[in-house]
């Protein structure tokens, strides 16, 4: 019988060969690979050479490195804070006060419509709006002249000082579905007999959101803040469509920046710091994402 | 009396309430709405009332223009193929891994499953010059192959990550009884595991589809020539060529869109499963 049983535990080490394999060549290699390049000054033709921490000691004092990292950090305000701020709001009201005045199947089709814009290739959503904000015959604009305020009609992609921004408005239309379905979800186990509770001891609607809901979705509000910065940190495709992180750099962002090195202007090794840079991050989050969550797991277990 | 009156007056505020909403999900969805009106607009028309009046009937010239200038149909075949390939793949992959990681008392597996979360999560740049240089010198560079193979164990890594968490709740017993009849471990995968857990592999392959259609880094440094280009790439490639006009712009919009709207009604429940259940995005 011991020996039944220790059969169903052990014995799969085969079925992670093939899974390795792929692993080490596609990702573990590669990365490795990566940090080496770093390490030397490459045009990718001929054969690179080993400048030690040249690249490293470059990026502390690339100020278009950095203005490009300032605009990553703007960008999380787009992509986590009013996402994961407005997700909350509507999720809760879609949930409260539609689903109960008007049905579920009401409250479905609204959730379904916040969200398409999330299933759309970062490329496309880029091009759809590239249109929309055309300066010549764009929908803003000629919404803008046809309202009678022509003097706020702007070349919105194409002036330093208001890129940023429009990016950002594009992004949280692309955002905003997502906390909106997971959040609705997670509503689900949050018991109305608690809240009736809390409103017969004379919580306001605000207490209740704040004391109650939003402290019972923790667990899916840490996942939505590490999903979308990690997304915020890897941006690419829309930035590319949109303004090829101009114009100059307003709006460029590590990732294109990297990309620029190593596809452009052939800097290689370069390019590689920068990437390495962007993962580093990354990695970091995602270790502190998982500390915390096992942390969450074990203060609700205890 | 009083309470009637109130009553409506409550009723009348829900109403203005959900047509509030209604408006606002009309703003938020204004994007989609105007690449498909103007597409199947004239150019003259376009020229004489703008992007905002409703088409005259039904043009499909801009449509047509911008389908054999990108030859689409080669980009819609591309798209499909590298798509599926991807999605069959890695869910055969995560499959396999899960099974051993999931169910198997394997050494260091909270760290393994750490290590394939990162690996789904790692900037696509920091191993990009390597890949390009190994499809090269794979001879792969420029055919789908080499983005099936990359995607393939991207995708996976997330598909490992979530369904070795399904497995691991797997019921023991069941396992146990296969295998006191006499059942190996291939067939405790084939027979047993895999059927049980269709609904689970059928949201990752959705999922893996709809990610690997939307893709644009990769085939981006991989795809350079337009014979292998998939439907982002097409798109993002020939935006504001010379010669294309505004309708043919929104045009190319409309392409874009339109397959993640057929995809998006064929698999909506599918979709809200998995986000819901992985936090899958």
């Amino acid at each position: 019988m011991k020996h039944k049983t220790a059969s169903v535990d052990k014995g799969y080490g085969v079925f992670l060969i093939p899974g390795i394999m792929a692993f080490l060549i596609i990702i573990i290699i590669p990365f490795l690979t990566n940090i080496g390049i770093s390490f030397t000054k490459w045009g990718g033709v001929r054969p690179p050479v080993w400048i030690g921490l040249s690249n490293y000691q470059r990026l502390i004092g690339d100020s278009v490195f950095w203005l490009s990292f300032r605009n990553n950090l703007i960008l999380l305000i787009a992509m986590t804070v009013i996402p994961t701020v407005v997700g909350l709001l509507l999720a809760t009201f879609l949930f409260d006060y539609i689903t109960n005045n008007f049905g579920q199947g009401v409250s479905s089709f609204f959730r379904a419509g916040f969200y398409l814009p999330q299933i759309l290739p970062s490329a496309v959503i880029g091009i759809v709006w590239a249109w929309i904000l055309q300066p010549d015959w764009g929908v803003v604009n000629f919404v803008l002249k046809g309202i009678g305020l022509s003097s706020l009609a702007h070349n919105w992609l194409g002036d330093p000082s208001t890129a940023l921004l429009a990016v950002m408005v594009v992004l949280v239309w692309f955002q905003v579905g997502y906390p909106i379905v997971i959040f609705m979800a997670a509503l689900q186990r949050v018991d109305p007999e608690l809240l009736e509770a809390a409103s017969i001891d004379g919580a306001s609607w605000l207490q209740k959101f704040y004391y109650i809901t939003i402290h019972l979705i923790r667990p899916e509000i840490l996942v939505v803040v590490l999903t979308t910065t990690i997304y915020t940190l890897k941006v690419f495709g829309q930035v590319y469509v949109l303004t090829r992180g101009g114009p100059g750099n307003a709006t460029s962002v590590p990732s294109y920046y990297a990309y620029k090195n190593f596809f452009e202007t052939q800097q290689v090794g370069y390019g590689s710091t920068i990437s390495l840079a962007i993962a580093v991050i990354i990695i970091l989050l995602t270790v502190l994402f998982i500390n915390i969550q096992s942390r969450q797991e074990k203060a609700e277990s205890a | 009396m009083a309470a009637k009156r109130n009553r409506s007056s409550n009723q009348v505020v829900k109403w203005i309430v959900l047509v509030a909403l209604a408006l606002f999900l009309l703003l938020m969805l204004m994007p989609f709405i105007m690449v498909t009106i103007n597409a199947v607009k004239t150019e003259a028309e376009f020229a004489r009332l703008g992007p905002l009046s409703l088409p005259h009937g039904i043009n499909l010239t801009s449509l047509k223009d911008f389908w054999t200038r990108v030859n689409f149909s080669r980009t819609l075949f591309n798209s499909t193929f590298i798509s599926i390939c991807v999605a069959v793949l890695a869910v055969i992959l995560s499959l396999l891994n899960a099974f051993a990681l999931g169910l198997g008392k394997v050494k260091g597996r909270a760290w393994l499953l750490v290590f394939f979360l990162m690996a789904n999560f790692l900037p696509q740049e920091a191993l990009a010059y390597p890949l390009y240089y190994f499809a090269k010198f794979l001879h792969i560079y420029d055919t789908p192959y080499a983005v099936i193979l990359v995607l393939t164990v991207i995708q996976s890594a997330f598909g490992t990550y979530l369904l070795s968490s399904v497995l691991s709740s797997f019921p023991r017993e069941i396992l146990e009884a296969a295998m006191m009849d006499g059942c190996n471990k291939l067939n405790l995968l084939w027979n047993i595991v895999a059927p049980l857990s269709l609904p689970t592999l059928s949201v990752l392959f959705v999922f893996f589809f709809i990610w690997t259609w939307n893709e644009f880094f990769l085939p981006l440094i991989l795809l350079p020539s337009n014979a292998s280009q998939t439907v982002p790439l097409a798109l993002a490639m020939n935006q504001g060529q010379y010669g294309m006009n505004i309708t043919a712009q929104s045009a190319s919009g409309l392409l874009g869109i339109l397959p993640c709207i057929i995809f998006f009604l064929i698999f909506q429940r599918t979709l809200t499963k998995g986000i819901t259940a992985g936090g899958i995005k």
